[in-house]
């Protein structure tokens, strides 16, 4: 899906200091009906941000304070993205333009589908999170720099933050290729494969409408 | 090492295709499971690459997250749900996959008609556009959820890129007390574990508690896998997965049965294979579990009172337990038990299976919901449907006053109009307590059937091992 390489940029930081955020906080469910990706970017974390009559909430939800428009980068409490497998939800952050999660692990479905999306998650170790969060907390608009190809975040103060990245997704990204292109080349060896393996179940016998 | 490999090793070996430098293992699929909620971007992504399914023979489809549980004669009148089945059953008749449909007698939720077709048997990798898809690892298969892209990879391959998981071994020994049963047991593990502490792991569940287990409960534990972060949970298969997949529809018959049994029995961990982690949990001392916060690793025994986040370690911890105790609307210290509720589920993937549904109407059988109650009982499948009316198990309901429906995920998701009220309070069966998870501002108690059926006479939090007769209720669930 992503057609476009994941370059290095620069962006404040929005703040999200809750734990265990789930997809269907990212996305309610009952936004799931569409059968393409419209709309998504409202429908982000819909229940945090909005009353029952569609006026924003009082306090307003961090999304929603005018200075965070524009920002790339979300810091997030531990186990960010648990849940659901709706890609919807890395769709919808990217819709609204978040290139980067910060946090201390993503749960797995959440970290595959966001790096089939151009949505990278930093992983960062607890205490450095706690940094992080204190920091934006006294310079709220500190602006940090995301670069993958060196796997670094680039702090104020010209301290360099390094982080893991997945080899192969981390060239997925770079180049802005996906992952179907790559398969779809294994071609030959699945051919072989199946040559030796036959199919384990027949779907299409028997019963069914 | 010295060849002695786990349950995963074993499927997971069985199905690499390919391995690169630095990229993940291309892995075969053998069985995908495809629903309308996240399948329609993927069919888009075929057509705009001009592909075809790879192997539609190995695909099988069925509407369930978005559809309706009123009577099938009615249309559908939400106009999305209705396009988004529409577009289903368009892209399965274009591509070709087998769709068991509204109106077909084979429909329900993905994960209760897989096993129930035969179509989910040991040893297979499956996988589905469905978090719950861990549901099928109680056969001993490989079986995990996928997101959309994903789907697409494996509708035009029949493979995904993979990397080899973790494996966690979690022990349950000793046996069960009447009324305690697997949704006790998993939400027990949840607590003692947390909602992230299966990440990047698969769990293998052992033990004497899991052995005696029947198959649907077995399901019931595997399906909450993913509510630990384990992508995939799985039971080794035994005599009871083979007595339960004997003479299903798509289940290998004659000489194919016998082959498939004696490679089927070569499956099981080896002696002496290594996990990466491990857990033991005592059977025999767990009661019945409730979740009391906002996600399903905030479970408590149900004698049990809600904690104090001050008590809370850190203040991550603390915040976030003030916040579901917010949500929730219950004080520090405030019993379980009691709790008035507004709503009773009874179904989805985790618990709307016969054998569930047997168990909540020996509860109810000749009682009363309580008044201002409402229980909605939404069977599985089709099936289970038909099934239960054979037994008759739709008087027991109807006569306690509740609401018999027709099958598919409903309250358990929510998106479907099936839904509670800002504010309501639900002791459910269904495996997610998140925020609005049920209907916004709706607030969850995850229970298990027989916890679900005492409450609902309660008109609260009640306990159901002071059901009358629980020692020979236990016994009802059966295969």
């Amino acid at each position: 899906m992503p057609d476009q390489p994941y370059t290095r940029f620069s962006s404040a930081v929005i703040p999200l200091p809750a734990e265990n955020v789930d997809t269907d906080q990212i996305v309610p469910a009952r936004y799931l009906k569409i059968t393409d990706k419209a709309g998504l970017a409202d429908a982000l974390f819909h229940d945090w941000r909005y009353e029952a009559d569609g006026g924003l909430k009082e306090p307003t939800f961090v999304l929603d304070k005018p200075q965070m428009y524009g920002r790339k980068i979300l810091l997030a409490g531990d186990n960010f993205g648990c849940g659901s497998s709706r890609e919807h939800a890395p769709w919808a952050l990217v819709a609204w333009g978040i290139q980067a999660v910060i946090t201390t692990s993503c749960a797995d479905i959440f970290r595959g589908n966001s790096l089939k999306n151009g949505l990278l998650p930093i992983i960062v170790e607890p205490e450095r999170l706690r940094q992080l969060f204190e920091m934006v907390a006294s310079d709220p608009g500190v602006e940090l720099i995301v670069d993958l190809e060196a796997q670094v975040v680039h702090l104020p103060g010209d301290e360099d933050l390094p982080f893991d990245v997945d080899p192969f997704s981390k060239v997925m990204l770079l180049k802005g290729t996906d992952e179907l292109g790559y398969l779809l080349d294994k071609k030959p060896e699945i051919e072989a494969w199946e040559a030796v393996h036959r199919g384990r179940v027949d779907t299409l016998a028997g019963a069914g409408t | 090492m010295a060849g002695q490999r786990t349950l995963v090793d074993k499927i997971w070996d069985d199905h690499v295709v390919a391995e690169g430098r630095g990229a993940p293992s291309v892995l075969a699929i053998d069985l995908h499971l495809v629903h309308e909620v996240t399948s329609p971007q993927a069919f888009t992504g075929l057509r705009r690459r001009g592909l075809k399914v790879r192997h539609p023979e190995r695909t099988v489809a069925t509407a369930d997250h978005s559809v309706p549980t009123t009577p099938r004669n009615l249309p559908i009148v939400d106009e999305l749900a209705a396009a988004q089945v529409a577009q289903l059953e368009t892209n399965c008749r274009e591509f070709g996959i087998p769709l068991h449909g509204l109106g077909s007698p084979s429909q329900g939720i993905v994960h209760v008609i897989g096993p129930q077709l035969g179509l989910t048997q040991p040893g297979m990798t499956i996988v589905c556009g469905d978090s719950h898809t861990s549901t099928h690892g109680a056969f001993g298969a490989l079986a995990f959820g996928i997101g959309t892209s994903e789907v697409e990879m494996v509708l035009a391959t029949q493979c995904l890129l993979q990397r080899r998981p973790k494996t966690y071994e979690v022990r349950i020994d000793g046996r069960l007390a009447p009324g305690v049963s697997a949704k006790d047991v998993i939400l027990a593990l949840l607590a003692k574990i947390g909602v992230a502490g299966g990440t990047g792991h698969v769990f293998e569940y052992r033990g004497s508690a899991i052995e005696a287990l029947s198959m649907d409960q077995r399901m019931t534990i595997c399906n909450m896998s993913i509510e630990g972060g384990a992508r995939a949970g799985l039971v080794a298969p035994d005599d009871t997965t083979f007595e339960y997949l004997a003479g299903r529809t798509h289940a290998p018959r004659g000489a194919a049965w016998d082959e498939a049994v004696s490679r089927w029995r070569e499956l099981p961990t080896d002696e002496g294979a290594a996990f990466d982690r491990s857990v033991t949990i005592d059977a025999s001392a767990l009661e019945p579990m409730v979740t009391y916060g906002t996600n399903p690793g905030m479970g408590l025994p149900i004698s049990a009172s809600v904690p104090n986040p001050a008590d809370a370690g850190d203040d991550q911890r603390r915040r976030g337990l003030e916040q579901a105790l917010a949500y929730m609307d219950l004080r520090p210290g405030q019993p379980l038990l009691g709790q008035k509720v507004d709503v009773v589920f009874i179904g989805s993937c985790t618990n709307g299976r016969i054998s569930d549904l047997r168990l909540a109407a020996a509860a109810l059988k000749g009682r009363k919901v309580a008044d201002g109650v409402r229980l909605m009982v939404v069977p599985g499948s089709d099936e289970v449907k038909r099934e239960a009316e054979r037994e008759g198990l739709h008087e027991v309901f109807r006569a306690a006053g509740a609401d018999w429906r027709e099958a598919g995920c409903s309250m358990c998701i929510a998106m479907n109009g099936d839904q509670l009220s800002p504010g309501q309070y639900a002791v459910s069966t269904s495996n997610r307590n998140f925020e609005g998870r049920q209907g916004k501002g709706g607030r969850t108690f995850l229970a298990s059937p027989l916890t679900a059926a005492a409450s609902a006479v309660a008109g609260a939090i009640a306990d159901p091992r002071l059901l009358p007769g629980i020692e020979t209720l236990a016994a009802v669930g059966g295969r």
